[in-house]
């Protein structure tokens, strides 16, 4: 059965525009979907049915006025519980920030209300954006809408099962080392990592300063096109925000993959990805020869190290980034008879397994005797990675791999083995301490009914080329599953 | 290569008050990611310059202007104690 909580967004934006249906009426459609399904799937933290209502209205009464703000102008979207909404509470997924009522909003979501857009509420993540599957938030895991006593990938996984039910039109992750791209993948959506810079990370609670980038969650991949547009551009409260022109993203969906030439990269082909997965992508690989791409298998040799520098570098910046939660100005405190044993207490209380793990190898891997060993040789292992990237960019327009090793795994299985859960994100790690453009593609389900995500890969700013090859794979996937959680007649739990 | 963590030092150097029984099992398990992640020493990186940051860029200017800031009192409303416009904390030095 279908209904308006499924219409894509340029479907709800021209039905907005002929006077088919009403903002508030995709906004109830959407609160609609969440009060039946959040019961099975926990995807948000922080539901503002008042607010999305209040701001349905308003994008209603000003496209009565004529007023347009453009492509999101009354869509409901999500955004991660990571990037700060002043006067809504905003937590990372973790205890130590429980209660916190931000004083001010990150520049995505100033970007959100100027454009019109209604913003349903805050998804759950891994505490800090530290995960693969929404285990580690310190309020209850998220479930996959395909299959709930499996995991949605993570750490935006509530973003992912939002979209993928349909009580978002779309939603906004974070991606330090796979965050968007493997749950888009574990959930059937389409998911973009944008290049770095290309988003403003103002009010995006820091994890790898260097490696963290905020992209979109959709269903189809114009839709993860118009999200990407209306946020992107230089900020100058980001001192790391891309000061050029922002380029062209949609300008290419419809010109296909003719002359194109596609590199699949050998490493993260066979070994380690599971026969389903490669065989889907393989087919995949044919499909696009057939359309007229050149496909021609590459070897990036430092992808192999990729994880390592990754597991040392992303903890390394956190463990850093990480000091600002000591109990002082914001969020939890337990009491201390010094500053001192006030913030070691809180810190241990206040933050959960995972982050204490990484804020100790970070605090490890930058301490004195150990720094050239573990840090020193990481970065230049980043170094190898861009080299070989750049060489292989030489030559080839995008790069083409599986998304993730395995499809949705269960809950609990990897939950007592941190390097294993790491695994997950060997194949997207690349792109982030490269910080190039990268985005998966949903292509079809494995024998279990469970979604097989595609990555694309392109050059920094070269966003054009990633969303054209994007296009077409979902044109050639023709993915257009839907997990039976995404009704309006199911039963809440 | 087998690797040996001061867990203690480390947690220390972090500010977490871990509990004995934590500390065991917090060093093993990066015991055990380290030596996944010491493969990086594996590779030969001579002459190879180290890489801090995707975008080759330095330093980022923009005009010395007054520009609002955040509202005192609302900063102020989330802080777990307070004194007037000040942020309270427990005494900074021990008792010797």
């Amino acid at each position: 059965m279908s209904d308006l909580a499924d219409l894509s967004i340029a479907e709800a934006r021209d039905g907005l525009r002929k006077g088919d249906f009403s903002a508030v009426d995709l906004t109830n459609a959407a609160i609609y979907r969440a009060a039946v399904t959040e019961s099975h799937l926990h995807a948000y933290l922080t539901l503002d049915q008042e607010g999305a209502r209040d701001a349905a209205r308003k994008a209603d009464a000003d496209l009565a006025d004529g007023v347009d703000h453009g492509p999101l102008q009354g869509i409901p979207l999500a955004v991660k519980d990571n990037m700060t909404t002043r006067g809504i509470e905003t937590t990372a997924g973790s205890k130590i920030l429980s209660g916190y009522v931000p004083p001010y909003n990150a520049t995505i979501i100033d970007k959100l209300h100027d454009g019109g857009a209604v913003l349903m509420g805050k998804t759950n993540l891994d505490e800090f954006a530290m995960g693969s599957s929404t285990e580690n938030s310190a309020f209850g895991p998220t479930r996959n809408p395909w299959n709930t006593d499996r995991v949605p990938g993570g750490s935006s996984g509530g973003s992912a099962a939002a979209v993928s039910v349909g009580s978002a039109f779309g939603a906004f992750g974070s991606d330090t080392g796979g965050s968007i791209r493997q749950p888009a993948s574990l959930c059937g959506l389409v998911g973009v990592k944008p290049t770095y810079g290309l988003v403003s990370r103002y009010g995006l609670i820091a994890f790898a300063s260097s490696l963290d980038q905020i992209g979109p969650f959709a269903r189809s991949v114009r839709d993860a096109a118009t999200l990407l547009e209306s946020v992107a551009g230089f900020d100058i409260r980001d001192a790391t925000s891309y000061r050029g022109e922002r380029p062209a993203i949609s300008s290419h969906l419809d010109a296909g993959v003719k002359g194109m030439k596609i590199g699949i990269v050998a490493e993260l082909t066979g070994e380690g990805i599971d026969a389903e997965v490669n065989d889907a992508c393989r087919a995949m690989y044919n499909k696009l020869s057939d359309a007229g791409a050149e496909l021609v298998e590459m070897s990036l040799p430092a992808t192999e190290y990729a994880l390592s520098a990754y597991y040392l570098i992303a903890p390394a910046e956190a463990s850093a980034n990480l000091a600002r939660f000591d109990g002082v100005r914001y969020g939890l405190r337990v009491d201390g008879e010094t500053t001192e044993d006030m913030m070691s207490k809180t810190r241990a209380e206040g933050f959960g397994p995972e982050v204490i793990r990484r804020i100790l190898l970070g605090t490890y891997a930058l301490s004195a005797g150990y720094y050239d060993a573990f840090y020193g040789q990481a970065q230049k292992v980043r170094t190898l990675l861009r080299n070989d990237f750049a060489s292989a960019y030489e030559k080839v327009d995008a790069l083409v791999s599986p998304t993730s090793p395995t499809t949705a795994f269960a809950i609990g299985e990897k939950t007592a083995d941190p390097l294993s859960m790491y695994l997950s994100d060997v194949c997207t790690i690349a792109s982030n301490l490269g910080g190039d453009p990268s985005g998966s593609v949903p292509i079809g389900l494995d024998g279990d009914g469970l979604p097989i995500g595609f990555q694309v890969m392109a050059p920094a700013l070269h966003e054009a080329q990633l969303f054209r090859l994007a296009a077409e794979v979902e044109r050639l996937a023709g993915f257009d599953a839907r997990p039976a959680l995404a009704t309006s007649e199911v039963k809440p739990a | 290569m087998p690797i040996e963590i001061d867990i203690a030092k480390v947690a220390r150097l972090a500010r977490l008050a871990l509990s004995a029984e934590e500390l065991a099992r917090y060093g093993s398990q990066l015991e055990d990611i380290l030596e996944h992640a010491e493969r990086v020493s594996a590779l030969p990186t001579e002459g190879v310059p180290p890489t801090s940051h995707p975008l080759p860029m330095t330093n980022a200017f923009r005009a010395d202007e007054i520009r609002p800031s955040l509202d005192r009192e609302e900063v102020l409303e989330q802080a777990p104690a307070r004194q007037g416009e000040y942020f309270r904390v427990p005494r900074i030095l021990g008792e010797t």
